[in-house]
């Protein structure tokens, strides 16, 4: 088991550093001389040159990526080309949008596909189940935005239930804040509904088809419990995966639903960057991202063995 | 006699056509809705007016005999617009998909036969995977001008790994077979043990692997034109036909409906033709999901 956690953790470090690598490099790629930036219109080609080897772009390019790696783990991500104010700064000014979307949408998503997959499992075969996958089906293709665009003219601009958009910060009251993310959890989390729904509805057929789900029932365990309590937490594991695997779905939905309802979050912050072609920002925000996802399904790697004790590393 | 006659009447003609559509609903319905789009993309300049021909009189002005679906903020036509922003989809999704699926397959097949190279390309693939697609696709097109041989290229790169390791986990397991372990034993060699043994077995995954990668690159393709990453902006998308529009939502719907519907709809259809590929290739599978 430790033995297993210690490989997972060394993998993990791998594939964050190549990422890291994808990401140094598109930094390089990017037009643009930062050195002919700062040393402004009027500078001779000998300044800029002397700028460039003060600011070391001169020395091979391993060696630049160990300094930029040093960097980044100190948490500089780099100074924003067009504000001045640096990238990691900015991104915690957008942190909390983006995390109460992200947590709203999980939580939701999460529940409603877990009864939605079980019951379509428990009834295969009826309509309930046929509308189960429809509706998944539907949900995986119908675009973000699409359906925001959708919800906000229904519930937003012709019922006035909701807000069309914009954000409420948590502080300033419970309604004001769940009503600006009601619309666009729906929006973000359809598609995650859909995929995690198919795979639980799968999962569970398996379990409900084995020898043990017949005698939980011959011996009277209820319906509710031996769904729920019994077979569900057999099907764990491919569920946990695909949660794990339709964060990546989760982070480029983020980036649409907050400029759709325009929520000033780190979505956004990238979108209003990649106008500017502010480099630092989208970098700073796509290895945030990155670093996030990896992190998750390292975590969903490593609740394998709570969920099924015979699974031993 | 007569008892046996109707007896070989009731027996199903497996070969009909009718049999195959029965059979198979959602491959053939998603089939016929793309035939449609297809025909209507190839055929834009005879059944639409001019996409690009702004005339601001008419700006806004909801769905009529003249425009179909309305006009837009610039007075163009939003049925015009709708239809030759087809063109752009389905180009994006089709080359996206045989990109992917060529590089893929290639680097599979090494990946699977070669431990050295499968150990390398392997990390660098996770490495890609854990970057979000449409992210990667984002810092790929802002690096240098929109275009949509960029675009193309932008998210493809993204779904090679995917590609990869379902080639990978193909080989991996077919290479094990007797039938393959005979070959090698007879003295074939490699390169046509690949050609004869493996790659038939690589190719009903790959099919169906490959209609799911051009529905996600035609939502990709409509997400990046949306965020104003994409395709020029003179080129009509969907993608950015609904980014233009969303600031009249409350005030001419139609604008975004064309774009909206269009889109969902060949996605849709793509995944239909997706899954119904897969119940037809493999059953097995089939039955479960």
């Amino acid at each position: 088991m430790g033995a297993f956690i210690i490989r997972r953790l060394l993998s993990t470090l791998l594939v964050m550093g190549l990422v890291g690598v994808f990401i140094f490099l598109l930094l390089h790629l990017s037009p643009g001389d930062p050195a002919a930036i700062i040393a402004g219109d009027n500078a001779t080609p000998a300044q800029i040159e002397a700028i460039r080897t003060s600011l070391g772009l001169n020395d091979p390019l391993h060696v630049q990526f160990g300094r930029w790696a040093v960097r980044v783990l100190n948490g500089d991500l780099g100074i924003s080309i067009f504000s001045n104010v640096p990238v990691a700064t900015l991104i915690g000014q957008r942190v909390w949008p983006t995390i109460s979307l992200a947590f709203t949408t999980i939580v939701l998503a999460v529940a409603l596909a877990l009864a939605a997959g079980v019951l379509a499992a428990w009834k295969a075969g009826s309509l309930a189940d046929r509308l189960v996958m429809i509706l998944s089906v539907v949900g995986f293709s119908v675009p973000v935005f699409v359906v925001g665009y959708l919800l906000i003219y229904v519930f937003a601009i012709t019922l006035r239930w909701l807000p069309v958009q914009g954000y409420s910060p948590l502080a300033e009251g419970f309604w004001p804040w769940a009503s600006h993310l009601i619309l666009p959890s729906i929006a973000l989390g359809l598609a995650y509904v859909a995929l995690i729904a198919r795979i639980t509805r799968t999962a569970m057929l398996d379990v409900l088809a084995e020898d043990y789900m017949r005698t939980a029932r011959a011996k009277g365990v209820a319906t509710g419990p031996m769904l729920f309590k019994h077979a569900l937490k057999s099907a764990g594991v491919p569920i946990v995966t695909v949660v794990g695997i339709g964060i990546a779905l989760l982070i480029g939905g983020v980036v649409i639903t907050e400029t759709v309802f325009n929520l000033p979050g780190i979505g956004r912050l990238v979108v209003d960057a990649i106008s500017k072609r502010d480099y630092p920002i989208i970098q700073g925000v796509i290895l945030l991202f990155s670093g996030v996802y990896v992190i998750i399904n390292l975590l969903v790697d490593l609740s394998y063995t709570l969920l099924d004790p015979r699974i031993r590393y | 006699m007569t008892v046996a006659a109707a007896q070989i009447a009731r027996v199903p003609n497996r070969s009909g056509i009718w049999y195959f559509v029965r059979r198979n609903p959602t491959l053939v319905g998603g089939l016929f809705v793309l035939a449609l789009v297809a025909l209507a993309a190839l055929m834009a300049p005879l059944i639409a007016g001019d996409p690009i021909l702004a005339k601001p009189v008419n700006r806004l002005r909801p769905p009529s005999q003249v425009n179909w679906l309305g006009t837009d903020q610039l007075g163009r036509d939003v049925w015009a617009r709708t239809v030759y922003g087809a063109r752009i989809s389905l180009v994006v999704g089709l080359s996206v998909a045989a990109i992917a699926m060529t590089i893929g397959l290639l680097i599979g097949l090494l990946a699977g036969f070669s431990r050295t190279v499968e150990s390398v390309v392997m990390r660098l693939m996770d490495g890609l995977m854990a970057i979000p697609a449409i992210l990667l696709a984002i810092a790929f097109v802002s690096l240098s001008k929109a275009s949509v041989s960029i675009v193309v290229a932008a998210i493809a790169l993204p779904e090679i790994p995917r590609v990869v390791r379902l080639v990978r986990s193909v080989v991996l397991s077919v290479r094990e077979q007797p039938f393959v372990e005979a070959a090698v034993a007879s003295g074939t060699r490699l390169p046509k043990i690949l050609r004869r043994h493996i790659l038939p077995a690589t190719m009903p995954p790959l099919i169906v692997q490959a209609t799911y990668v051009a529905a996600s690159a035609i939502l990709i393709e409509a997400a990046l034109s949306f965020l104003g990453a994409g395709t020029p902006p003179e080129v009509p998308t969907w993608g950015n036909m609904i980014a233009s529009s969303r600031v009249y939502l409350g005030l001419a719907p139609w604008t975004i409906f064309g774009p909206g519907v269009a889109l969902a709809l060949v996605v849709l259809a793509v995944n239909l033709v997706g899954d119904g590929l897969r119940d037809h290739l493999d059953p097995r599978i089939a039955r479960r999901m």
